[in-house]
């Protein structure tokens, strides 16, 4: 099913500039492999050498932490946002 | 001219750049705050040779009652520009906190002596100067609270406009005390970690100069200042143990890192080996969580506690305060709303000061972890009370009132007060 993967700022380059990336997928960890797969580069930016989101990385779905759900397990229904956002200092 | 094109005229003589903490890639100096690599935060780089052959104890001391007395060691061009004043806040000596607890010889750093009456003035003027710097004209900022009032504040003063976010549920004070300034502020239905969440996204579209996001590199030194100013005010001494509320983990780290660069560039006759505790509350403590649990994941949590300022479930510095306590061999715990309100309580009581509810947490973390051994009576202990009591009067005001109300004649007194010696 078709979901949106919102790019940070950060990240832009690898996406041609795009905000927003439409991938086929039923999973975060799908919906990251296809982003992988649509824009080479995403991968190794997103995951360290063991295969685990990197620490600093923060991913959401529908505006929930993966983290406070199944983590990259976490399904996806048809039309659903994954925001990928970085850690930011406190206040 | 935007903002980024500026950034790099801005080149200080005793800064090298910004390098990731995770990774270590390098980058020109710029309002950006994550590794474009690894998502890391960046951090200042400073050539502290070149800081070592500038500054001196004389210097310093001849310099100003505020903490740009330390200038050589910040990351900021020309100061101070954005200044009501922030530093040099009272070292007091605690004897009779101490006594109550069995510990020796106890000091509080009460860094509600600031102009808006939190440590956080100590990051918004860094963070602001710089933003000065770069050339941008929107302060903005995440806050749980103190960092709202700070930047209203200093961006009034500084002829900035300004947008704050914070929860929608925070203690009136600190809601007063940001909007009386005159900026926007913007209340969102939900809690810090989703007011961040958005800043996050916003400060991809606007080029405002976000304190906390992308002026965090520079916003976070101002931190430091507190153990220089500790350090500078035992005489050019640490103390043995430090005690240090923690949210993101942020202010705990800069301490840490504060006393190791004093000797780094010459200002500390010995290498500092000071043990570092961080304090949080029950309702928000990923990080006292993982060092209980030994563990090296660092968990996000759901904030429910009074001692809102602390309440940061997501922590991005938290890996690096983990460390930091560990490495130093310091303690870490969590502590009860009630044991919160006791905490403040107990410092009024005890020595005249009245800390908000993240002073609280310190308080009673300091109790239990004197308690536990952990600080022990042989140490001078230095305890860091960061925000006022006014801010968070509700924690307090159900156990705070007059001692009695009566009739104004001397029969009502007597009726009420028994006193044997006049």
């Amino acid at each position: 099913m078709a979901v949106t993967v919102r790019i940070p700022t950060q990240l832009r380059s690898l996406s041609g500039d795009a905000a927003e990336v439409e991938v086929e997928a039923a999973t975060v960890a799908e919906a990251l492999k296809a982003l992988e797969d649509k824009h080479p580069g995403f991968g190794e930016r997103l995951f360290d050498e063991k295969g685990e989101l990197r620490r600093f990385v923060n991913v959401f779905v529908a505006d929930e932490d993966i983290r406070f759900m199944q983590g990259i397990d976490t399904a996806l229904a048809a039309g659903t946002t994954v925001s990928i956002v970085p850690a930011v200092a406190g206040g | 001219m935007s903002p980024v094109t500026d950034a790099t005229a801005v080149e200080s003589k005793t800064v090298l750049g910004l390098r990731c903490r995770e990774c270590g890639r390098e980058f020109e100096v710029a309002p950006i705050y994550t590794c474009e690599w690894c998502f890391g935060p960046l951090e200042v780089a400073y050539d502290y040779d070149a800081i070592g052959r500038i500054t001196s104890r004389e210097r310093i001391a001849a310099g100003p009652a505020s903490l740009w007395r330390y200038a050589d060691l910040l990351p900021v061009a020309s100061n101070p520009s954005v200044d009501l004043g922030t530093g040099f806040t009272p070292l007091v000596r605690a004897d009779r906190l101490a006594a109550e607890l069995g510990l020796g010889e106890v000091l509080i750093k009460n860094d509600t002596r600031n102009p808006t009456n939190s440590f956080k003035d100590r990051v918004v003027t860094i963070a602001l100067s710089k933003a000065l710097e770069f050339g941008f004209k929107v302060a903005a900022c995440a806050s749980t609270g103190n960092l709202a009032n700070s930047v209203a504040a200093h961006a009034a003063h500084a002829g900035l406009r300004s947008y704050v976010f914070i929860p929608s549920n925070l203690e009136q004070g600190k809601v007063v005390t940001t909007s009386v300034y005159g900026g926007n502020v913007v209340a969102i239905e939900g809690n810090y970690d989703d007011v961040n969440r958005l800043c996050a996204e916003l400060a991809g579209i606007y080029e405002w100069a976000f304190v906390n996001v992308n002026m965090r590199p520079f916003y976070a030194e101002g931190s430091k200042t507190l153990a220089f100013e500790t350090a500078e005010q035992l005489g050019w001494q640490v103390p043995d143990h430090v005690v240090v509320p923690a949210a993101s983990g942020s202010l705990l780290t800069k301490i840490q890192k504060g006393f190791q660069e004093l000797h780094r560039v010459g200002l500390l006759d010995e290498e500092p080996n000071v043990r570092v505790s961080g304090a949080q509350a029950l309702g928000c403590s990923p990080i006292a969580t993982a060092f209980i649990e030994e563990s090296d994941t660092i968990r996000p949590v759901k904030p429910d506690t009074i001692a809102k300022s602390l309440a940061i479930g997501n922590p991005a510095d938290g890996y690096f305060a983990l460390d930091a306590v560990r490495k130093s061999g310091g303690g870490f715990s969590s502590v009860t709303d009630g044991e919160i309100v006791e905490g403040m309580e107990l410092l009024a009581r005890t020595e005249g000061i009245f800390a908000e509810t993240a002073g609280g947490v310190t308080i009673a973390t300091l109790q239990k972890l004197a308690a536990a051994g952990v600080i022990r009576a042989d140490e001078r202990v230095v305890v860091y009370i960061t925000g006022h009591g006014l801010k968070t009067i509700e924690a307090v005001a159900a156990t705070s009132g007059p001692t009695a109300t009566i009739a104004p004649n001397l029969d009502a007194f007597h009726a009420a007060f028994d006193i044997e010696d006049h």
